[in-house]
């Protein structure tokens, strides 16, 4: 009786380790959407660009297996030597002062580790930094408190607009509290989209973790960076330079559409944004 | 002692002038321990209004804050408390850095244990030391008048992160006098800290007692030395780029303003070769008073003595040219990236030599696991989380998905608040009953311990995934996907909050109770000058110099 007792114990014990954090990892992977924060999320967004995709596989493979097993075996050494050489079991203590083949060791492995870290890293920076040839570039610019896109007149646009935080009271069914905009900000689909960021007034920095892309914007310099979606989608990115009082209510909106789509939207959007300053023409029509 | 006896043949002042006038760099340290403390209350009462307002998504309480503190008006306190949110990140990045870690580390235990290791009667430039102090003073008095003056129109104090960049730190941002008290601030605890490593390098050169050499010295004398220079090299450089900055402001000049041709980016580069340097000065002490700590308690000396020594020569080399890690996503050229990415990893292996060195000290130690060396242990661990994390930063490609982000937050939390302040806790639990005289509860600084190693960790390690999953830093709210971490993150604080009451209980306890500490609590470990003085030292020690003809350690 007692025996079947433990056994059970153990049984719903060992059922309970498996399945709690199983079902906190489910709930995880139910509630991630692409593009927007997962609610309680431990890790990475999925990634939707290459780039993306690669700081993912550079992260999750190599290294936080690296940092995980370093962090585990200073642990480990440090627990050791607490339990063997307390003075109630080793009461005399050594004289051992040097040992320089294990200096040595632990001076050349960490070096190793390093080398092996660095060639996956220096292969993605290139891959970050080198613009590839872009069928769509769009100009970004920060603004104390909001962002403004502007299309190029020969890729079809020739349009500019601002893109403002949806404020609470404003907020849809399915919108997301100080990530959605008024005007999303829309690009094609597979295609290489260059994007050139600066700023009018302090420093600012647009970033979308689901494409692994920030960069600051600046006053005075161009900065470029560049994406390639592989996902038609919505996806949210936020001001990541502190830049006065509303740092917290600048969001980014891209949308990623099919080329058809986006050809469609281009013209409408010609259309609505015709004026430049689109919160002036907004402001003149509440008039 | 022989130096005892002789204590009264030199003047011994008593009250306002023994402290206010103090030339002693006993006193001195005891005012820096007792500034820093300050310092770190404020610092940490600002955290806890952060937490607390972070604890759930939404702008809760910095608006009433707002009004209660700076008086603003009820129709602005939304405005006014975002702003007030940004002058707190602000503020509390300055005091835990200029007023509490570098103060206690370098100017407290420093000036404290410095001269009695080498076997020095005092400093060298007693006087300097003095206006040392005093010129950090009122440092703090600037900075803390800052949050109460216009910073960004209509608003009080300047809130644009402890790394002050421009054009939010010039006219364009913050035309209010807030920022010039915080330059003015900077340049009086930069004049203080020039000062200080001016006084610790000669004083370490000049005044070792006879047979004490260079390697013979104990770590913590090594490590203030390494960080004396750093001090001298970088402070100079921020100095000079903040008072740029004054002349934008006030005088017209357009040293970071693009429309006269100047560049915001000058501005980073110089803030970072002091800033990198600066996060190695608040660390490196805490490096020596961790060595002088795990040898003392395993009852060994420490292994690898002059690897340990140049380990840290190393890192205050390497850490001068790697400041650009700081700035991966300003545009900067691929080569630079490579550059700053291969550099900035080199630093790891120093490091790990000091962390492996600490353990083998352990390994056939006979480890007593008092107060002091319980810190040791969980800064040890807690170091090397934060530099683990640091390595992943350390590489541009990775950086650009953690930059400013919490990732970021977490790990020079890890390396910082965790890690320098484990230190400084482990040293004042080690020379407490020296510089008193009295022996606290050991039983009240395990609790201590405990409850800052759980509250720390709880506030700082869910901050991982918050960084992971996209959270910007610097954020007085945030979309709903991110509460849970955040929540867990800001109940931490509880821990940390009963952790500094049990310290101030702690304190008090022993000053009640006077247990009589003796020359040496520690025992057969403890090797170092200061232990073979009463406790607390007199006022003057060493009229007649030791002679030191044992090994290093």
């Amino acid at each position: 009786m007692f025996n079947v007792n433990r056994q059970m114990l153990t049984r719903g014990a060992l059922a309970a380790a498996v399945a709690i954090p199983a079902t906190l990892f489910a709930g995880f992977a139910l509630a991630q959407v692409e593009g927007q924060p997962t609610p309680g999320g431990l890790g990475l967004p999925n990634m939707v660009t290459p780039v993306g995709l690669g700081t993912q596989q550079f992260y999750n493979m190599v290294l936080m297996p690296i940092i995980s097993f370093i962090a585990l075996f200073v642990l480990g050494l440090l627990v050791y030597v607490s339990y063997r050489f307390n003075e109630q079991k080793n009461p005399i203590p050594s004289k051992l002062t040097h040992n320089t083949p294990l200096e040595i060791v632990w001076t050349l492995i960490p070096v190793l580790i390093l080398l092996f870290i660095s060639v996956p890293s220096l292969r993605l920076l290139a891959e970050q930094v080198e613009v590839p040839e872009a069928s769509v570039t769009i100009k970004v610019t920060g603004n104390q408190w909001y962002w403004s896109y502007k299309y190029p007149e020969d890729q079809g646009g020739g349009f500019g607009f601002d893109q403002m935080l949806k404020p609470e009271s404003e907020l849809q069914p399915g919108d997301l509290r100080l990530l959605s905009v008024d005007n999303e900000a829309v690009v094609p689909v597979n295609e290489v989209i260059a994007v050139h960021i600066t700023s009018n007034d302090v420093i600012h920095a647009f970033g979308v973790p689901s494409f692994g892309v920030r960069m600051d914007a600046i006053p005075g310099r161009l900065n470029q960076t560049w994406f390639k979606i592989e996902k038609e989608g919505v996806y949210y990115g936020q001001c990541f330079f502190i830049c006065g009082k509303d740092h917290a209510y600048m969001p980014i909106v891209i949308r990623a559409v099919s080329r058809e789509k986006y050809n469609e939207w281009l013209a409408e959007a010609k259309q609505k944004f015709a004026s430049a300053d689109s919160r002036v023409r907004v402001a003149a029509e509440s008039h | 002692m022989a130096s005892s006896t002789m204590a009264g043949a030199h003047d011994h002042p008593r009250g306002l002038r023994r402290f206010l006038f103090s030339t002693n760099h006993k006193d001195i340290g005891t005012l820096y321990i007792i500034l820093g403390s300050v310092g770190g209350v404020i610092g940490f009462l600002l955290s806890l209004g952060m937490r607390l307002e972070l604890a759930y998504p939404g702008v809760q309480i910095f608006p009433g804050l707002a009004e209660a503190l700076q008086g603003a008006d009820p129709s602005m306190a939304l405005d006014a408390g975002k702003n007030l949110y940004n002058v707190f990140i602000t503020v509390h990045g300055v005091l835990m850095i200029f007023f509490m870690a570098m103060p206690i580390l370098i100017g407290g235990f420093g000036n404290w244990f410095v001269p009695i290791m080498i076997g020095a009667p005092d400093m060298a430039f007693p006087r300097l030391n003095n206006i040392s102090f005093w010129l950090l003073f009122s440092s703090l008095v600037l900075a803390v008048i800052s949050m109460f003056v216009e910073g960004a129109p209509g608003m009080k104090g300047f809130g644009g992160g402890w790394t002050f960049y421009p054009p939010l730190s010039s006219n364009t941002g913050s035309p209010g006098p807030a920022m010039d008290f915080v330059i003015l601030a900077l340049h009086l605890a930069g004049a203080s800290s020039i000062l200080g490593a001016i006084n610790f390098i000669t004083t370490i050169f000049n005044m070792r007692a006879p047979g004490m050499t260079l390697h013979k010295m104990p770590l913590f004398v090594w490590s203030i030395l390494v960080t004396a220079f750093l001090l001298l090299l970088v402070l100079p450089v921020l100095a000079g780029c903040v008072t740029m900055l004054l002349t934008d402001r006030n005088f017209g000049t357009m040293f970071y303003d693009p429309a006269g041709g100047g560049d915001p980016l000058l501005f980073q580069h110089l803030l970072w070769f002091f800033g990198h340097p600066e996060v190695y000065i608040v660390i490196l002490p805490g490096f020596g008073i961790i060595s002088q700590i795990v040898s003392t308690f395993s009852k060994k000396p420490v292994f690898g003595y002059l690897g340990m020594a140049y380990a840290m020569v190393s890192i205050g080399v390497l850490g001068s040219i790697v400041w650009a890690h700081h700035m991966y996503t300003v545009g900067l050229s691929l080569n630079a990236q490579r550059y700053f990415t291969l550099a900035t990893m080199v630093i790891a292996v120093p490091t790990g030599i000091k962390i492996f060195s600490w353990i083998a000290t352990m390994w056939g130690g006979s480890i007593s696991f008092r107060a002091p060396m319980v810190w040791a242990i969980g800064f040890i661990f807690v170091f090397t989380m934060g530099g683990i994390t640091g390595v992943v930063l350390a590489n541009a490609s990775a950086d650009k998905q953690f930059h400013e982000g919490y990732y970021v937050v977490a790990h020079f939390h890890y390396t910082l608040s965790l890690g320098a302040v484990f230190a400084l806790y482990a040293g004042f639990y080690y020379w407490f009953p020296k510089m008193t005289g009295y022996m606290y509860s050991e039983t009240l600084a395990k609790a201590n311990f405990w409850l800052l190693f759980i509250g720390v960790n709880i506030v700082f390690f869910p901050q991982h995934f918050l960084g992971l999953g996209g959270m910007p830093r610097r954020y007085i709210d945030y979309p709903d996907a991110y509460a849970l971490w955040n929540l867990v993150s800001s109940s931490g604080m509880i821990f940390v909050t009963l952790s500094l009451i049990v310290w101030f209980y702690a304190i008090i306890e022993a000053f009640m109770k006077k247990r009589l500490a003796g020359a040496n609590p520690w025992g057969v470990g403890a090797t170092t000058l200061e232990w073979t003085l009463s406790s607390p030292p007199p006022f003057h020690q060493f009229q007649v110099l030791p002679r030191i003809t044992g090994t290093a350690r």
